[in-house]
């Protein structure tokens, strides 16, 4: 159904963080952007689609205010909101904002919470649309509102609804449609809030979790896909909580999941060195979602931290792994 | 990233360099190179043992591990362990404690790599504690010393959530990112590939908790299940096999953490097997053991008072660096200076813990007959770090 393509070569090696690879597609200029964090240190790689050029940029997480050494990095995402696309890079004492490209950065925010107090810092973020959310290892939940233009980025809330540390967010743009949900946290326990963006964000639903940590999320047509440490897939209903669908996925941790909402397609990466693609469809008489186990792809001897796909369709995708220096592609046959 | 490495970063790395040493000590009583001044008896190996477990367990040194800081750079960790290897007669030179610091980090790196959950790094440290004990046995003391330990560690690692022990291996995997180093023994046991990374295979028992993969159960409104299906997985997974123990005593199960030298007759490891030969020289290519071997077993005493019956190890492996490091109070003055320079960040951090490991390099449970005088000006330069 897929087979591998040239890889691409990376300044570093990618380090085991949960999603750990991250991508957006330019079309107007036929390219696509990847980003690969290891340890303090940002791999942008911008390739483009005929695979003829790439070039490459290596961010570092800078404090404005500390002289001692630059902090690792949780994780780096583009946020694709309606008038821009961003570069968010989350680390131990707080965010950056830098355009899309990494070039300039547009705004940052420290996080005051010392580390000693909360063991660990661990931020994670997406973004529905004006808002981008980062949660952090309290459990709490910031909000900043994005301007279209310009570098007034403000925190505009903080959502408390976990108790333990953020692991991962997702939320759905439902564009011209009404959404009832369109963002979803998931924590360290396994527990999952749905969220209603909005001028003050709404909790609709609290799926409680089994102290299993959830390490991926991903949210499609109101159905949270949650990928956890036990090698494990659910499907729920964001707003009710039902439960669909229980896949047993993976021998070990999940670390990455994926959806191409054209298609709905799922990818489903763990350290078990497989990434599973499966397929997702909505049932709408029983009112529920199916989940249909599609192809396998093993990454000899890698623990796998990273996949995307490239695409809204899932025509092709994009693979990292614990010490690999390349991003491993694959496309549709 | 995690505030609680430390303490399972240094009894597993020092377990690790226990065991090479152990190893490494044996093999010289039944070595043909023994030269006539380097004879290392039963006595000697086992004191050299006490003396490192002592200085490494004691309750000074655990405290100041045991309290939530980040982890350290390489060189500051490098320098620690050399002042605990170096809390009995026996001295290793600066190439000897690079070449056993690679070692032991990667075998570190492939116990970590392979743990089959995150909470079994703690199997993997109850592992080498329970060898370091097996070492000394005979010393009721040192016993004391790491049964305390031990529980310690019981008592601030039990609390952990799952999530806890994945964001410290993260930070432990990361800590280890980009080291490729060949060791013979795992390139011959097939856990590490030429290509210096380790073997991972999708089949085999899965970890404990995990569900054998390959399983779709789809559910109704009510919470009924309704089918069932299965997908084909790639692999050859089994069922978990059981928990392994987390008390002081007890069977962990697994077996990484264990000591790996000990199934290897010694006169294997001395033989040299030629490297795999690759495209281009791989400077990575190392035949670590076989070389602390030849090394160890060639020791130059130095002018020491009457009273020193220490052993002063020279190691070089050529002898362009023979005769470089003949003028050796210059030559380790400088590898000294260097190591200077780039500590800075951890220098207070590593000053504080190389003077309470010096506590036992200089007095406390050292036999009359040793002198402390017996490789002061090496105490001397870690002190100025």
């Amino acid at each position: 159904m897929y087979h591998k393509e040239k890889s691409i070569q990376i300044k570093n090696s990618a380090s085991a963080l949960y999603n750990n690879l991250c991508a957006l597609r330019i079309a107007p200029r036929r390219l696509t952007y990847f980003t690969v964090v290891h340890a303090n240190v940002v791999n942008m790689v911008s390739a483009s689609w005929d695979g003829l050029n790439y070039s490459h940029r290596q961010l570092q997480s800078k404090e404005p205010n500390v002289a001692t050494s630059t902090s690792l990095i949780m994780q780096a995402a583009f946020c694709s909101l309606p008038s821009r696309d961003l570069l968010v890079v989350t680390s131990q004492k707080g965010i950056q904002v830098y355009e899309s490209d990494g070039s300039i950065m547009v705004y940052w925010h420290a996080l005051d919470i010392p580390e000693t107090q909360t063991g660990k810092v661990a931020s994670k973020l997406d973004f529905p649309c004006r808002f981008l959310s980062l949660g952090i290892s309290t459990g709490a939940i910031l909000v900043f509102d994005v301007p279209s233009k310009g570098s007034n980025i403000t925190l505009s809330d903080v959502l408390e609804g976990h108790k333990e540390s953020i692991t991962d967010m997702a939320s759905e743009c439902c564009g011209g449609e009404v959404c009832i949900a369109d963002l979803v946290s998931a924590d360290d326990g396994g527990n999952l809030c749905v969220w209603k963006s909005g001028e003050e964000f709404k909790l609709l639903n609290h799926i409680p979790g089994f102290d299993i940590s959830c390490s991926s999320v991903k949210l499609w047509k109101g159905t949270v896909v949650a990928g956890y440490g036990t090698g494990q897939i659910r499907l729920y209903e964001a707003v009710t909580g039902i439960l669909h669908a229980e896949v047993n996925a993976h021998a070990r941790w999940i670390y990455s999941l994926d959806i191409a909402p054209y298609s709905g397609l799922l990818l489903s990466a763990a350290e078990d060195s497989l990434v599973r693609v499966w397929h997702l469809t909505m049932t709408p008489e029983s009112q529920s979602v199916e989940i249909a186990h599609l192809h396998n792809e093993c990454v000899t001897d890698t623990q796998i931290c990273g996949a995307k796909f490239c695409d809204a369709d899932g025509y092709a995708f994009a693979v990292t792994g614990y010490d690999l220096s390349e991003i491993i592609r694959y496309t549709q046959s | 990233m995690s505030v609680r490495t430390l303490p399972l970063v240094f009894i597993n790395l020092g377990g690790e360099m226990l065991y090479i040493l152990d190893q490494r000590l044996q093999a010289l009583n039944t070595s043909e190179d023994n030269s006539e001044k380097g004879v290392w008896s039963e006595h000697d190996r086992k004191r050299v043992l006490n003396d490192i477990v002592g200085a490494m367990f004691s309750k000074d040194f655990m405290d100041e591990l045991l309290k939530p800081q980040q982890l350290y750079s390489h060189r500051t960790l490098k320098t620690v362990l050399t002042r605990l290897a170096h809390a009995s007669i026996m001295r290793l030179n600066q190439a000897s404690m690079d070449k056993l610091y690679e070692l032991m980090v990667m075998a570190f790196k492939y116990q970590v790599f392979l743990c089959p959950r995150p909470k079994d790094l703690l199997l993997i440290t109850y592992n080498h504690i329970d060898t370091i004990r097996e070492f000394v046995r005979h010393t009721p003391v040192v016993v004391n010393q790491v049964d305390e330990t031990h529980r310690k560690i019981i008592e601030i690692y039990s609390s952990l959530a799952e999530g806890d022990f994945q964001l410290l291996r993260q930070t432990l995997l990361i800590f280890f990112q980009d080291m490729h180093i060949r060791v013979s023994l795992f390139l011959k046991n097939k856990v590490q590939n030429p290509n210096g990374r380790f073997a991972l295979s999708p089949s085999g028992p899965v970890p404990h908790g995990i569900d054998v993969p390959g399983l779709i159960r789809m559910f109704d409104r009510k919470g009924r299940e309704v089918r069932r299906g299965e997908f084909p997985t790639g692999g050859s997974y089994t069922s978990p096999i059981r928990q392994g123990c987390f008390a002081l005593h007890g069977n962990r199960v697994i077996t990484l953490g264990m000591n790996m030298y000990t199934e290897n007759h010694p006169e294997e490891t001395h033989t040299s097997k030629a490297p795999s030969k690759d495209d281009a020289p791989n400077l990575l290519a190392k035949e670590e053991l076989n070389l602390l071997a030849r090394l160890m077993g060639s020791m130059k005493a130095e002018d020491m008072p009457e009273t020193e019956t220490g052993f002063r190890i020279n190691l070089f492996t050529s002898d362009q660096e023979e005769e470089d490091a003949g003028a050796s109070g210059g030559a380790e003055q400088c590898l000294f200076g260097v190591i200077n320079i780039q500590a800075m960040q951890d220098e207070q951090a590593a000053t504080q813990l190389a003077r309470i490991a010096g506590q036992f390099a200089e007095g406390g449970e050292m036999p009359e007959e040793l002198s402390s005088s017996k490789g002061d000006d090496l105490l001397a330069m870690m002190d100025e770090l």
